[in-house]
């Protein structure tokens, strides 16, 4: 049984891009079940986990599911911290325009300001 | 806070995320291929030097004999065991593993 | 104090399970309690007693099982991930069991400290 009442601060560090490897649908799915727990969740995209969050996604051809539609849901489950890293953005020749979703942009000192203030740090 | 790097610097951009993500003070820990980072001469020396003024660097020790690099390991660095290990889990408030 | 460890690949193709088990003997041996170790990802290939290593290498599952009893150790294989990659019960090793995500946010919440190990 978890704690009642107990209120941590999570943050799922998202750093790899969807469909070459599995990390970021399974990571999704933990995040979703998160929502469940009460607890101050917040999703941070650093590195090639950008990619995750790109706008106009077409899997047919690779005859895997698009998961990303699943970003825009997290509102619904009371998600509503996205944290997404400026350089990684600058780095891919990305903008905010880009993006899917509703995200605050901001520097790589920043988002490790962020990362310390954090209770549980998950990865994948 | 307590970062875990265990990839090797030639070979993912890993340990540069690491560096350029976390706060001064923390603790950076090189684990499993990570160790390599702290081999004398390689081409993430430089890097790794600059962060030794930032961060606590340290090592895995069983992972960096496993490798045959133990006569090769830069100074500042701080080896440390699998008990180490757990100290510094236990003694940073939190910690991110950059897989 | 407790930790909870999450494990993200499988059994000899990483490194991540041997160094998980490694830190979670370590941390016992310190005095700490591992609350739960939880199997994500790749890492519910931890947990099938169907694997056969060659004699002279390390039985990885059967070392988890066996740490397992030793220590009254909760082992917990992701429900969704373990059925996509032909995880069940009928191949589960002792001392796993199979259960949902949640555990792993409650592993989160109840111990002090979560260390991933994975790729």
């Amino acid at each position: 049984m978890s704690e009642e009442g107990v209120v941590k601060k999570f943050m799922f560090v998202n750093r790899k891009a969807p469909y070459g490897t599995i990390y970021a649908l399974e990571s999704l799915e933990v995040v979703l079940i998160s929502a469940a727990f009460d607890q101050d969740v917040s999703l941070a995209f650093l590195d090639d986990g950008v990619f995750q969050l790109k706008k106009g996604q077409q899997t047919k051809g690779i005859e895997n599911k698009n998961f990303s539609p699943t970003y825009r849901a997290l509102d619904g489950y009371d998600i509503e911290k996205l944290y997404v890293e400026k350089e990684a953005l600058d780095a891919r020749g990305l903008t905010e325009d880009d993006l899917l979703v509703d995200v605050t942009v901001m520097s790589s000192a920043e988002l490790g300001k962020l990362m310390e203030e954090q209770d549980v740090v998950l990865s994948f | 806070m307590l970062h875990i790097v265990n990839k090797s610097p030639q070979d993912r951009n890993t340990l540069d995320s690491c560096l350029r993500v976390a706060q001064a003070g923390g603790t950076v820990l090189l684990i499993e291929d990570g160790v390599y980072a702290v081999v004398k001469g390689n081409a993430a020396e430089s890097k790794l030097k600059a962060a030794l003024g930032k961060f606590k660097v340290c090592a895995l020790a069983p992972d960096v004999d496993a490798r045959g690099i133990a006569d090769r390991v830069m100074d500042g660095v701080t080896l440390v065991d699998y008990a180490g290990f757990v100290d510094l889990v236990a003694e940073n408030k939190n910690c991110q593993s950059w897989l | 104090m407790k930790f909870a460890i999450t494990i993200n690949e499988g059994p000899y193709q990483h490194q991540a399970s041997d160094s998980a088990y490694l830190f979670c003997k370590a941390a016992l041996e310190k005095g700490h309690e591992i609350r739960r170790v939880f199997f994500y990802h790749d890492g519910v290939n931890n947990s099938t007693r169907l694997t056969e290593p060659p004699q002279d290498d390390r039985n990885i599952v059967a070392r988890w099982s066996k740490f397992s009893e030793e220590h009254k150790l909760d082992l917990v294989v992701c429900v969704a991930a373990a059925l996509r990659r032909g995880i069940r019960d009928e191949n589960l090793a002792p001392g796993f069991r199979i259960s949902g995500l949640g555990q792993l946010v409650e592993a989160g919440i109840e111990a002090d400290r979560l260390v991933t190990f994975g790729d």
